[in-house]
Parts: C-alpha cells; sequence; structure tokens
C-alpha cells in the first residue's frame, strides 16, 4: 500500500533520514520506534510531503506521491495525526472537520460516520478547538484526518498525555479501521501499547531504518528493544 | 490622510461646540472609514502569510492612479467612470498584487526578513513606474455626485427640543457615501472571513498553514489571493479618497504609516481590532486636528502606539503576542 524506497531527507541543509525505506500495508499497524530525535516525527512529514525528497521514492498503491506538493498528497488519500495534534484552535470542532472533508470533496455521510465514532465530538460542535480537554483535541485530530477517508493515516504519539480511558478509545479506532484496510503508521513511546496493537515493527536510530520486526516474534526480546530505546 | 474639507471647517469661526464637534467627527470618520479598508488590506496579508507589506501604500496610490485613467478614459457623466474605476483599479491592482505574489514572494520563499526588502523594492519600482508614466502632477478624480447637505443640530429652546440648520454645519453626499461605502465592504470582507468557505480557508491557512496544505489546501494559491485581497482593499480606499484628495504619485506614504499605527493599536492580524483601531485613529484626528493641531493629533496617536507597544504589544484586541 505505502511503500518508502530509500528515502533521505532533512531540514535546510541539516540531513535527518538516511535512505530509510519500509512497507506499510492495507490492514496493518506498522508501528516505527527510535529514541527522542531519531527521525520518526521527519518521516511522517516527509510522506506528507512536508519535507523535499533528496532522494528515493515514496508510492502509494504503486503511483508515485514523492515529487506532489504537500495539498496534493492529501487528496491521494494519506491522513496525517500529527504529533501534538495541531488543530486549528480557533476554529470550531464542526470547522476542523469541515477542511478535513474538503479535502477529497467528501460528503456528510463520512462526516456521519466519522461522528459515530467520537460521540463526544458531536456534543461540541461549535466549540473552538482550543477550548477542549486534551484527550477531545485527541480525537477531534484522528476525526479530521479520518474525514479524508485514507487509505494511509499517519499517526504521531497520539497517546502523548492523554487519560488511559482517551488512550483505550484512540485505539478502539485504530483498531477499527485496521479492520476497514487503512494501512496505519504509528510512531508510539509505550512499548506495551505498541505491541498489544502492532503488527509489524521498524526500529529507527540516527535517521536509519535499522531492522523490521512482527510484533508477535518481538514479545520478550527484551534485548531488541533495549538496543534501540534503552539509554 | 489629510482632507481638504478640514481647513474649511476650521474657518467655520463661532460656530458653536456641538455643531463643530460634529462636523469634525464627520471628516474624521472620511479619513477612519478610507483608513480602515487600507489597514484591514495590511492586516489580513500580514495574519495570514506573516508578510509586512512596506509596498501597502503604493498599492493604494496606484488604486488613485489607476481610478484617474479609468475614469478619464471613460468619459461621460462622472459616475460612469467613478463606478468603472471603483470596479477595474482594485481588480487590476489585486491581479498586479498577486502576480508579484507568485514572481517575488514565493521566490524568497516568504522569509520575514527578505520579504521586507522585496517589498520595499516593489514600492519604489512601483512609485518610479507610476512617476514615468502619470507624472509629477496631481490630478482629481470628479465625484459621481456631490451635493452640498446642511445639517441639522438640536436646541433646547422654551418649547423643547428644535432643530435648526447652522450656518456652517454641512458635508457633501459623497463623504457620506464614502463613510457607507467602506461599512458595506468591511461587513463583505468579514462575512468573507467568518461565513464562507474561502473564510474558513483562510483561517485554516493563517493559524497552521503546514496543516492546512495536509488537508488540500494550496497554500500558494491562499497566498497570491490574500496579497491580491489585501491590495485590492487598499486600491479601493484609494478609489474612494480620490474624488475628495488628488491622486499623486507619492500619496502613499502617509496611508502605509497610518495603517501600521491602527494594525499595531488593534492587535496584528485581528479584523475587528484593526476596523476599531482605524475609527479611533481616524476620528480622534479629525476631531483633535479640528479643535487643536494635526500636529497634536499626530503626537497623540504616535504616543498611542508607544503605549500599546509598551503595555500590550499583542494589540488592544490581539490574542497572541506578535
Ligand atoms: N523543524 C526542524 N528544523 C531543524 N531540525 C529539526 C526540525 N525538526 C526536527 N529536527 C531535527 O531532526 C531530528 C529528528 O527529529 P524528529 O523527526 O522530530 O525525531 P523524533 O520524532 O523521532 O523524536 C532531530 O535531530 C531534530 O533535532
Ligand atoms: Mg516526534
Amino acid at each position: 500500500m505505502l511503500e518508502l524506497k530509500g528515502i533521505s531527507t532533512g531540514y535546510g541543509a541539516a540531513q535527518v533520514l538516511r535512505e530509510v525505506s519500509l512497507e506499510v500495508r492495507a490492514g496493518e499497524i506498522h508501528c516505527l520506534l527510535g529514541r527522542n530525535g531519531a527521525g520518526k516525527t521527519t518521516t511522517m512529514k516527509a510522506i506528507a510531503g512536508l519535507l523535499p525528497l533528496w532522494a528515493g521514492a515514496i508510492a502509494l498503491d504503486g503511483a508515485e506521491i514523492g515529487p506532489l506538493p504537500a495539498h496534493k498528497v492529501g487528496r491521494t488519500g494519506v491522513g496525517y495525526i500529527p504529533q501534538g495534534r495541531r488543530l486549528w484552535g480557533e476554529l470550531t470542532v464542526a470547522q476542523n472537520l469541515e477542511v478535513g472533508l474538503m479535502t477529497r470533496g467528501a460528503g456528510r455521510d463520512v462526516r456521519e460516520r466519522v461522528l459515530d465514532l467520537f460521540p463526544r465530538l458531536r456534543e461540541r460542535m461549535g466549540q473552538r478547538a482550543q477550548t477542549l480537554s486534551g484527550g477531545e483535541q485527541q480525537m477531534l485530530a484522528t476525526a479530521r484526518a479520518l474525514c479524508v477517508e485514507p487509505k494511509v493515516l499517519l499517526l504521531d504519539e497520539p497517546t502523548e498525555g492523554l487519560q488511559p480511558s482517551m488512550i483505550a478509545a484512540i485505539r478502539d479506532v485504530i483498531v477499527r479501521m485496521r479492520g476497514a484496510g487503512v494501512a496505519i503508521l504509528l510512531v508510539e513511546l509505550r512499548i506495551d501499547a505498541v505491541l498489544a496493537v502492532a503488527d509489524r515493527v521498524t526500529f529507527l536510530e540516527n535517521g536509519r531504518a535499522r531492522e523490521t520486526w512482527a510484533a508477535a516474534e518481538l514479545r520478550g526480546r527484551h534485548e531488541v528493544i533495549d538496543r534501540y530505546l534503552g539509554v | 490622510m489629510r482632507l481638504p474639507g478640514r481647513a474649511a471647517a476650521g474657518n467655520v469661526a463661532g460656530m458653536e461646540f456641538g455643531p463643530y464637534l460634529m462636523l469634525a467627527t464627520l471628516e474624521g470618520a472620511v479619513t477612519a472609514a478610507v483608513l480602515a479598508l487600507t489597514a484591514v488590506g495590511l492586516s489580513l496579508v500580514f495574519g495570514i502569510m506573516r508578510v509586512v507589506n512596506v509596498a501597502h501604500g503604493e498599492f493604494f496610490m496606484l488604486g488613485a492612479v489607476l481610478a484617474w485613467w479609468v475614469a478619464s478614459w471613460f468619459g461621460g457623466h462622472a459616475a460612469i467612470g467613478f463606478v468603472a474605476a471603483a470596479v477595474l483599479a482594485p481588480l487590476l491592482v489585486g491581479a498586479l498584487a498577486a502576480l508579484a505574489d507568485v514572481t517575488v514572494l514565493k521566490r524568497v520563499d516568504y522569509d520575514p526578513e527578505r520579504t521586507i526588502v522585496v517589498t520595499i523594492g516593489l514600492l519604489y519600482v512601483i512609485q518610479q513606474v507610476v512617476l514615468m508614466t502619470y507624472g509629477p502632477e496631481a490630478r482629481p478624480v470628479e465625484p459621481p455626485f456631490n451635493a452640498r447637505l446642511a445639517l441639522p443640530w438640536v436646541e433646547w429652546g422654551e418649547s423643547g427640543p428644535a432643530l435648526y440648520w447652522p450656518w456652517g454645519l454641512s458635508t457633501t453626499s459623497y463623504k457620506l457615501f464614502v463613510i457607507g461605502a467602506a461599512a458595506v465592504v468591511l461587513a463583505a470582507v468579514w462575512l468573507l472571513m467568518r461565513h464562507t468557505r474561502i473564510g474558513l480557508v483562510l483561517r485554516a491557512t493563517q493559524m497552521d498553514g503546514e496543516m492546512a496544505q495536509v488537508f488540500g489546501i494550496p497554500v500558494e494559491r491562499v497566498y497570491a489571493f490574500t496579497f491580491g485581497l489585501g491590495a485590492a482593499l487598499a486600491a479601493l480606499g484609494a478609489v474612494l479618497i480620490v474624488p475628495i484628495q488628488q491622486a499623486h504619485y507619492l500619496m502613499g506614504g502617509d496611508p502605509l504609516l497610518l495603517s501600521f499605527i491602527v494594525v499595531i493599536i488593534g492587535g496584528l492580524g485581528s479584523l475587528p481590532g484593526t476596523v476599531v483601531a482605524a475609527l479611533l485613529i481616524g476620528l480622534s484626528d479629525g476631531i483633535i486636528s479640528v479643535f487643536f493641531s494635526p500636529t497634536l493629533a499626530k503626537i497623540l496617536a504616535t504616543l498611542l502606539v508607544a503605549l500599546v507597544l509598551v503595555f500590550r504589544p499583542q494589540g488592544l484586541f490581539g490574542t497572541r503576542a506578535a
């Protein structure tokens, strides 16, 4: 579904990613693990088209999306839930969703289906996004991305700073999206949560993709996890 | 923006305080109306693009000069030329600004420092091109209508309040039209921003342009549109003022300075703040100039800017630090 073939990129002249290759299949939760500063967020920005590719290629359903400007990447069906949520804070919940729907011209039916997943948002449609609680903001960021009717979902630390009940709600939605055949690339620091939902895991170190594991085989392999995440 | 009408008002010696204040307020309201349009243009461009457009006053000037050209080309009744100018001058200036955006501002990647340098260059180029083609003369555009309207004042007589028409208390139908037209256009801009899809796109871009792109918004086109809209508003303000104040290639300086003052006081990027600050500056400028002196009006405005910068740098209506 989504394929990164040796991509390199960075900020200004500073290179961050070095020939990263990975594949996210339809109906798979693929987790990106690595220390702070390893390049996880940078990988997602590169996929979303926010950083120019220095080398390599990105394919979605076999079609090249690497050279597209960011606003056209979203229209191919890439939904992005960025680190820190990055809602349009002064817009209402309804307006945040409306921009999401505009991405690929989705209609009211999509909006209703998304809101069915997050009933709490339905009660707060007229409220400004910045006045929502952290958990509600994460729900809105997720709902906004689902309004794109994504084929690929990029989730960057979705549980950061959330209460356990919110984490469970977000996880349920992610699992449900996997069931619907969406390819999911997830960055998550809590290793237990990762192993509970992920299908495969790729370790990122200093901007390089080192190893990819089936999540089932990784359980109990603390030495592998410690090598990439330990301090 | 000094209005010739103000000098006339100053000559009306012996008028009582009330009517005199009303006259000064009306003159100030005309200044405020045009200033509000111009400053809202500057504020939109800064708010959405984070570009400090030093050439904004030149778009104003270009609007006035094009208004003169269009009006004299059309001939016939003054109203025909004026309406043509009111439509064409903002459109042409807006298109030119959008072109400047894609050819120049985009090239420097909207880098805050380089856009200042680039718009200074643009200011110079526009001014010199107008000087070379239009020349150094000041030229008027005929107002579409200009009836002198005597204004009534209320006086408490023995049999209760009574209306009378003080000598010298008058305005023109055109000045009232300027105030009304500016109010209508400002309301339209507000509706555009708050209640249309274009406004939603502009505001999302303003708040987080990267995320706007992620959700399919072509931010480069939004920028070209915004820069064009901001310039068109300045040009429209100039079209409105040019029957009162003549078109001249150096007329862009005052509106630029006053717009900056208004935008700083109102809060960068806040539309209601910009309008309120324009009213404050325009009206107080009119009133203080008439009762005291134009210099005092400028001193007070400058003092206000200094106070705002020190005690409320985000502006009276701004939400975050600028
Ligand atoms: N906007 C930026 N400008 C310059 N360098 C950046 C920027 N964002 C991240 N970096 C650098 O890129 C590297 C990878 O960052 P990031 O992808 O955010 O890491 P992660 O998400 O894995 O914690 C870090 O060294 C970071 O300092
Ligand atoms: Mg990160």
